[in-house]
């Protein structure tokens, strides 16, 4: 049974769960994996005893494929892991976005390559959840910087999933995934689900039309589906040498994803209009927020969706100012992408504040960095 | 349920080489599953990658052919979450055995309600005849130009141990007691296993003195050993199949709970 409105405190990897619960999550499998494992103990405790089913699994890559069997089963599916199980995870995601399933990730991201730091916050796998798997695809992925937003974020994760019928990512970390925090559940939760082949109704993903995104053929209903990874025409005939169909599928699974990039982007700007704009995304913004709260000097522009990559609010924030500095706790992942699209769009420097190790960039050394800019 | 209305003639022709033991695999499955007079909308067929994954692709009801190794795995989360449905695996021994061999033990442990139809032609056939986990030892391959070093796997014995409630190995040799097993697995709670050795002339055969598939039935026929007749020394050596004999039969027919009925979520398909 889904939290009551209200108020709670909560820790980050508490509010997913939460979430996923309100967004109607009926499949969870998972493995044991620092920073994440309180997602899947909390869904087993509250995933057991009702319609919904939890599940451990033997290795994360048979996580991702039961999700991706039970999405086709009809269930709201979902599954949280971090590095290394995501590593693992990566044809399947493929798959998913092949065969058109929808299903959530949740990667709560810890120091890489390889075992890394499992127990601190890193950015790391920004790009991996873009490119990750082989060929081409898009996804779409939220970046929460607080438990609201992991609540929040979840829900929205389940949502365009299921409306674009694509994997979808909360990227999170040790940072926000383990921090305490106000977590306020409202009313009215916007819920989507997918839209049903032979099923009429008047839910927000019948808005998409049937060429762009088809119509979900759920098991067991007499559809006599064939889904495959495989190049297949729109009837899910195999046609592997076919360069048409390969070409007509995979543009497609890409375009529906980037026309669509108006409904997908979210941000929050602070202070817009300013000089000087930082550009982040989860716990990496943590310390930006608090200059630009203090500093009007100083403005903000924290992408709550990194993909697919938000060009129009960038670009519009861009056009507006003279220098951007872009915060992240990797080596400067989504820097290339921001740096592109600025530069384009009229803006005359943009630097990168890059931190690994595990802890966010404080508020004094996004100030140190800002001066060194001459901005403050 | 005529043959075409269990299989989509219009996906034909099919993959299989001409001689491929899939065709005999394909007609005793069809027997079984119409004898007990199932319905195809009520079943879903689940295949990873290789010859014997591609069936699901040629039955007229779900399919859903996955990735490599995994086909246990995607069934488990289709079962769990449509209960209702009866979940059939093709499979092969490179897809079961080896890279899916993790999915393939605890989907035994499990022992959740599917059935799994494993199709052993000792041979990666689709990718042109290299070296199996089930390839004999001494046998030529494309990856063992000097024959094979290592000693295969045993894919009846490891279900059993693993805590599957129905294992059954046939050869292609033995259609009417295959049809039987298949039969009784598909009515089984809990995880039901069955292995056919079968042939693949291209692929294996030919680079093993045996081209024409016939020769490699009449083996087939020659190293048959019954289970119960075979003697108890078979399960101390590992070279249980090919080189030396391939021992068939029912291997286990228990009724240990199955996952479902210890989540209390009973509802067989």
């Amino acid at each position: 049974m889904r939290a009551q409105p209200g108020e709670y405190f909560l820790q980050g990897n508490e509010a997913c769960v939460e979430g996923a619960i309100v967004a109607g999550v009926r499949f969870f499998a998972g493995y044991p994996i620092t920073p994440s494992t309180e997602i899947a103990e909390g869904l087993a405790r509250r995933l057991t005893g009702t319609d919904g089913i939890f599940l451990q699994m033997e290795d994360e890559i048979a996580c991702i494929s039961a999700v991706i069997g039970a999405s086709w089963g009809g269930a709201k599916s979902m599954t949280a892991t971090s590095g290394p199980g995501f590593s693992l995870m990566q044809e399947a995601i493929g798959y998913a976005a092949m065969s058109e399933t929808p299903i959530v990730i949740v990667n709560v991201m810890r120091g890489g390559p390889s075992t890394g730091q499992p127990t601190r916050a890193s950015q790391g796998d920004v790009m991996q959840t873009k490119w990750g798997s082989h060929g081409d695809y898009q996804v779409i992925a939220f970046a929460p910087a607080s438990v609201q937003e992991m609540f929040d974020l979840t829900v929205e994760a389940f949502n365009y999933a299921e409306k674009y019928r694509v994997p979808a990512f909360l990227l999170s970390d040790a940072e926000v995934g383990h921090m305490r925090g106000p977590l306020t559940i409202p009313d009215k939760i916007r819920i989507v689900n997918r839209k049903e082949k032979g099923v009429k109704r008047s839910d927000e993903a019948y808005d998409i039309s049937d060429e762009l995104v088809h119509p979900f053929p759920v098991f067991g209903r007499g559809n006599k589906t064939m889904i495959t990874g495989m190049t297949h025409a729109e009837d899910s005939r195999i046609e592997p040498e076919d360069p048409g169909i390969h070409q007509e599928l995979v543009k497609r699974l890409s375009e529906k994803v980037l026309v669509n990039r108006k409904d997908i982007n979210k941000w929050d700007v602070m202070c817009p209009g300013s000089k000087t704009m930082v550009v982040s995304y989860g716990a990496a913004s943590l310390g930006a927020m608090e200059v630009a709260a203090q500093d009007d000097r100083i403005g903000l522009l924290r992408l709550k969706t990194i993909w697919p990559f938000p060009e129009e609010p960038v670009a519009e924030i861009a056009s507006q100012c003279d220098r951007m500095l872009v915060c992240e706790m990797n080596l400067g992942q989504l820097y290339g992408d921001i740096k592109r699209v600025a530069l384009e769009a009229g803006c005359r420097k943009v630097e990168l504040l890059s931190k690994i190790g595990g802890d966010p960039p404080t508020p004094n050394e996004v100030r140190h960095k800002l001066r060194e800019m001459g901005a403050i | 349920m005529e043959l075409f209305d269990f299989y989509r003639k219009d996906r034909w022709p099919h993959v299989f080489c001409p001689g491929c033991g899939n065709g005999t695999v394909m007609n005793c499955f069809y027997r079984a599953f119409n004898d007990l007079g199932l319905s195809l909308d009520r079943t879903a067929f689940v295949g990873g990658i290789g010859c014997s994954s591609r069936i699901p692709l040629y039955i007229n009801s779900d399919a859903l052919h996955t990735t490599h190794g995994r086909a246990i795995a995607f069934a488990t989360g289709l079962k769990l979450a449509s209960p209702e449905l009866k979940v059939v695996v093709f499979t092969g021994d490179g897809d079961l055995g080896a890279i899916g061999g993790n999915h393939f033990i605890n989907g035994c442990r499990r022992n959740l309600d599917m059935t799994v139809i494993c199709i052993n032609n000792n041979i990666y056939g689709m990718t042109g005849g290299q070296a199996s986990i089930t390839t004999p030892h001494d046998f030529m391959s494309t990856t063992t130009p000097s024959g094979n070093k290592e000693y295969p796997f045993d894919l009846a014995e490891i279900a059993v141990a693993a805590g599957a409630n129905y294992v059954a190995r046939w050869t292609t040799r033995q259609v009417h007691e295959l049809t039987k097993s298949i039969k009784t697995a598909l009515q089984k709670k809990g995880f039901a296993f069955v292995e056919i050795v079968s042939q693949c002339p291209i692929n294996f055969g030919r680079r093993n003195k045996m081209a024409d598939p016939t020769q490699l039935l009449d083996w087939f026929k020659e190293s048959s050993v019954r289970r119960d007749k075979a003697r108890a020394a078979a399960v101390d050596h590992v070279d249980l199949n090919l080189a030396g004999q391939i021992t068939v039969g029912e291997f286990v027919d228990r009724n240990r709970e199955s996952y479902q009925e210890l989540i209390g979520v009973v509802k067989h398909g």
